[in-house]
Formats: structure tokens, C-alpha cells, sequence
């Protein structure tokens, strides 16, 4: 699976794309395939605020449960309902359909602290 | 690669995996599969078709001489000298004040010698343990055996069908926890109708330097049956939809067989063994906690070491849960206060520090259809 050029990354393996004040976040082919089959995720609810570096939800797959970081800080305005009922989707689609939550940022200078994709490549090693 | 990778122990079929892309993870020590593709297809395979696992790791124990019947009825929980020839049965090694050291397979041999089958990390403590306490009292020798044998379980309803394409034993004349000696692919092959899945199938014990030729031929002979490799992921999502014990989760040092619902195994009548007096004690009076079976009732996943509240109050704790790609539900095994119904008791989840609401059910989660 290819990385996309338009994402930002951190080391805990989730990945944002920012579109004006907002960012779409998400998990990683990597973390996915990492975990396996991913059978529930746990999100946080819409209007909650999420601080970059703490954790906002968990994954959990068959054999574990891990959590997920915020890699910037805001305010939750949408979360991917769809994955609720559908959880498997993050194995197929980490990318794309499978996003977690959107947020609106409180700190936008945090996003150069973020990972370029050729930076996070490198660091998984692929 | 982390520096410790170095440190681990690898069975004869470490370059196997790899080369089968295997996810290896340390389990106690050993660096194994835990899952080849998906383990929920893996565990699927099993269910309804084949699986084909490494357990090269467990360790085997020989016991040999005049009294080797003897020794392990001294050693072990259940009364081994209702073994006929050719037959094996669970058991369990305790200390003197009823805990658990591990629980184990006793297979007897024609010959009057007994053959251990034991848990991998476990190995060298039991051997330490069963030379401590027979010390000079039984005319036998206890060796350490498993750098002389590997070990690969076939497991599921074409288990057999697989298996007897490399064998001329025939194999459905071996009974349910019966094995023989006999020969695999040409080489010989200790062959137990034994399992930890809750399916048919066999383990069968080899000499390490055949084991890789003998997973490729089984892999073979299983690809008509949509055989799949499978890691220790789904060998633990099976074995707990069958409610089979993991050491260190639902025994320990500190878990008696009886708390873990595993009085069969106990033969308090049979003559002195290690553990007995305590465990006397503990039948008369009655187990104070036991092990139940727990389905989810709400969105969460109680995971082994998480709280468990009934009625606002801690309870007990989780050993082993999970989801059960079988069932589809979210289960796990638990300790609570004895008086607990085993069924339909409501209890709570600690999951991240939130109370989700659960319910006790019998066990085994899933039973297999006799043929």
C-alpha cells in the first residue's frame, strides 16, 4: 500500500491530512498490518477536545488492544461512524474510507512537528 | 532487528515462517508465529477445514524405569495408572500447597515409561521440580527431553485426512487422547490424537531435524482441504472458545486445578501426591473463587488482568478474553467469588477504566459436533 503524499505522520503510527483549519486523522498501513484483525475501535464523541500527544481512542484487534495518539490538538467535529459497525475496514482501507475522527485545530503550528511521508518510509523502514 | 531478537529461542522451523511471512512475536522467551495471514482466517481454517501448527516449542519429559507409573502418579494430579498402553490424559503438576506448576499431557508407553508433554516456558522448572520432590524416592530417571523432539499439531475435521496421506498407520483407529508410534513421510513419528483447539486432529512428535521437511509435506498434503499455516494468535482464540486453561492466565502459582474448574483431573482417592493435603483441604471446604465463562453484553473487550465489579464492588479479574470469531461475540474466562451463578450473573468489566456491562454463561464457549 502506498503512504500518501498529502498526509503528515507521527512515530505512534496515525496519519492527518489538513484542509484549512481542519484535519481528517486516521492509522497507518503499517499499524494496521501491525495489529491484524481489528475488530472494534473506540472513538471519542463529537464537540470532544483532543490535546496532541495524548491518547483520544483505541484500536483493537484480535490478539491486542492499542491505543491512538492525537497528532494535533483540537475540537472532534465528525467521527467515521461507519467503523462502529464495520471495524474490519481499517484492514482494507487505513488510507482512505477507514478515517477515525475530524478535527478543527486549536494549535495549527503544531503540524510542523508532524512527519513528511518520505520521514515516516524511512522510519518504518519501507 | 532489536538487539533481544538475539536472546530468543527458535524452534527448527524459525527459517520456515519467515520464509511463510510470519508475524513472530517473544512468547515466553521463544520468538514464534503469531499469525501467517489474518487469525481470524486461520481460526476459521481450523473450524472448518485444517490448521497447521508449530509447538515445537513445548517441552517433553521422559520418564523411564521400573517405577515410572509410579513416579508420575507421585508427581501429577490425575490417577495415571488408569492409563492403558497407548493412552494419554491432561494432568497437573502442583507444589505442596496446591498451586499449580503446570499442566501437562501423561502419555503411557508399552514399555511401562512415561512421556510428558509440558508447557514451553515451563520446561525447566517442572524438570527441576519433579527431580526436587522424587528425590531418591522412586526407582526411574526423569530426563529433560525435548532438544530430541519437535512438534507439529494438525488440527480440524481434515486433520486426518491430511495427516494419513504420509502415514500408513491408520489413523482413525486411534481414539480421542490415544496415540502410537509409528512413521511420518518415512521418518518416526510419535502420533497423539491430541489437541488444544476444540477441534479433531493430532499432534505428533518428530526428530527436529525433519520437522521442516515434514510442515512443507504437510502443507502439501493439506492444500486440497484449504490448509493454513496458523501462528499462536489463533491457537489462543481456539483454545479459548473451547475454555481450554493457558498457564499463567487461568492457573498459576497461586490457582489450584479445583478454582479452575478442573476437579476431573484431581484424584484426590488415588494415593499421596504432591499438593494433595491441600487440596483436600480445599475440596472439603469448598473452592472460595472459581473460574467462569463471560460473554460481553456491551460494545468492549474484556482482556486478560482486567477488573471485574459485581454489584459496584471489585470481584474478580479477567484471565483470558477476547473476541471469538466463531461465535462472533466478545467472551473470556474469569475468577469470581465461588457463589457466583455460572450462568446469567451480571457482571461489570473494568475496560479503561470504564464498568461494561457482562454476563457469566457456561463453558465451553464452543463444542465441537460429534461425528
Amino acid at each position: 500500500m502506498t503512504y500518501p503524499e498529502n498526509f503528515k505522520y507521527t512515530k505512534e503510527h496515525e496519519w492527518v491530512l489538513l484542509e484549512g483549519g481542519q484535519g481528517t486523522i486516521g492509522i497507518t498501513d503499517h499499524a494496521q498490518n501491525e495489529l491484524g484483525d481489528i475488530v472494534f475501535v473506540d472513538l471519542p464523541k463529537v464537540g470532544v477536545t483532543i490535546a496532541k500527544g495524548q491518547t483520544f481512542g483505541s484500536v483493537e484487534s484480535v490478539k491486542a488492544v492499542s491505543d491512538i495518539y492525537a497528532p494535533v490538538s483540537g475540537e472532534v467535529i465528525e467521527i467515521n461512524a461507519a467503523l462502529a459497525t464495520t471495524p474490519e475496514t481499517l484492514n482494507s482501507d487505513p488510507h482512505g474510507a477507514a478515517w477515525l475522527i475530524k478535527v478543527k485545530l486549536s494549535h495549527p503550528s503544531e503540524v510542523s512537528e508532524l512527519l513528511p511521508v518520505a520521514d515516516y518510509q524511512k522510519y518504518i523502514g519501507v | 532487528m532489536p538487539e533481544t531478537t538475539a536472546l530468543l529461542l527458535r524452534t527448527p522451523l524459525f527459517e520456515t515462517h519467515l520464509a511463510c511471512k510470519a508475524k513472530m512475536v517473544d512468547f515466553g522467551g521463544w520468538n514464534m508465529p503469531v499469525q501467517y495471514s489474518s487469525i481470524i482466517e486461520e481460526h476459521t481454517a481450523v473450524r472448518t477445514a485444517v490448521g497447521l501448527f508449530d509447538v515445537s516449542h513445548m517441552g517433553e519429559i521422559e520418564v523411564c524405569g521400573p517405577q515410572a507409573l509410579d513416579l508420575v502418579n507421585y508427581i501429577a494430579t490425575n490417577n495415571a495408572a488408569k492409563l492403558k498402553p497407548w493412552q494419554a490424559h491432561y494432568s497437573a503438576l502442583l507444589y505442596e500447597h496446591g498451586g499449580t506448576v503446570d499442566d501437562i499431557l501423561v502419555h503411557r508407553l508399552p514399555d511401562g515409561n512415561m512421556f510428558l508433554c509440558v508447557n514451553a516456558s515451563n520446561q525447566e522448572k517442572d524438570f527441576a521440580h519433579i527431580k526436587q520432590v522424587t528425590a531418591n524416592r522412586f526407582d526411574a530417571e526423569v530426563i529433560l527431553a525435548s532438544d530430541r523432539y519437535s512438534q507439529i499439531a494438525i488440527q480440524g475435521p481434515k486433520g486426518l485426512a491430511t495427516l494419513q496421506k504420509l502415514t500408513a498407520t491408520n489413523l482413525s483407529e486411534i481414539k480421542y487422547y490415544w496415540f502410537t508410534d509409528g512413521a511420518v513421510s518415512g521418518t518416526p513419528a510419535r502420533i497423539a490424537r491430541t489437541g488444544y483447539t476444540g477441534e479433531d486432529g493430532f499432534e505428533i512428535y518428530i526428530a527436529p531435524s525433519e520437522a521442516a521437511r515434514l510442515w512443507n509435506e504437510l502443507l502439501r498434503a493439506g492444500e486440497e482441504f484449504g490448509i493454513k499455516p496458523c501462528g499462536l494468535g489463533a491457537r489462543n482464540t481456539l483454545r479459548l472458545e473451547a475454555a481450554m486453561a493457558l498457564y499463567g492466565h487461568e492457573l498459576t502459582a497461586s490457582i489450584n486445578p479445583l478454582e479452575a474448574k478442573l476437579g476431573w483431573i484431581v484424584k484426590l482417592d488415588k494415593g499421596d501426591f504432591v499438593g494433595r493435603v491441600a487440596l483436600e483441604k480445599v475440596h472439603a471446604a469448598g473452592p472460595t473463587r472459581s473460574l467462569y465463562g463471560f460473554k460481553m453484553q456491551e460494545r468492549g473487550i474484556g482482556r486478560d488482568g482486567y477488573e471485574v465489579w459485581i454489584d459496584g464492588k471489585p470481584a474478580g479479574w479477567v484471565t483470558s478474553g477476547g473476541p471469538s470469531p466463531t461465535l462472533n461475540k466478545n467472551i473470556g474466562l474469569c475468577y469470581l467469588p465461588a457463589a457466583t451463578p455460572a450462568a446469567g450473573a451480571s457482571i461489570q468489566v473494568i475496560v479503561r477504566n470504564t464498568p461494561v456491562q457482562a454476563v457469566t454463561v457456561p463453558v465451553p464457549f464452543y463444542k465441537r459436533a460429534k461425528v
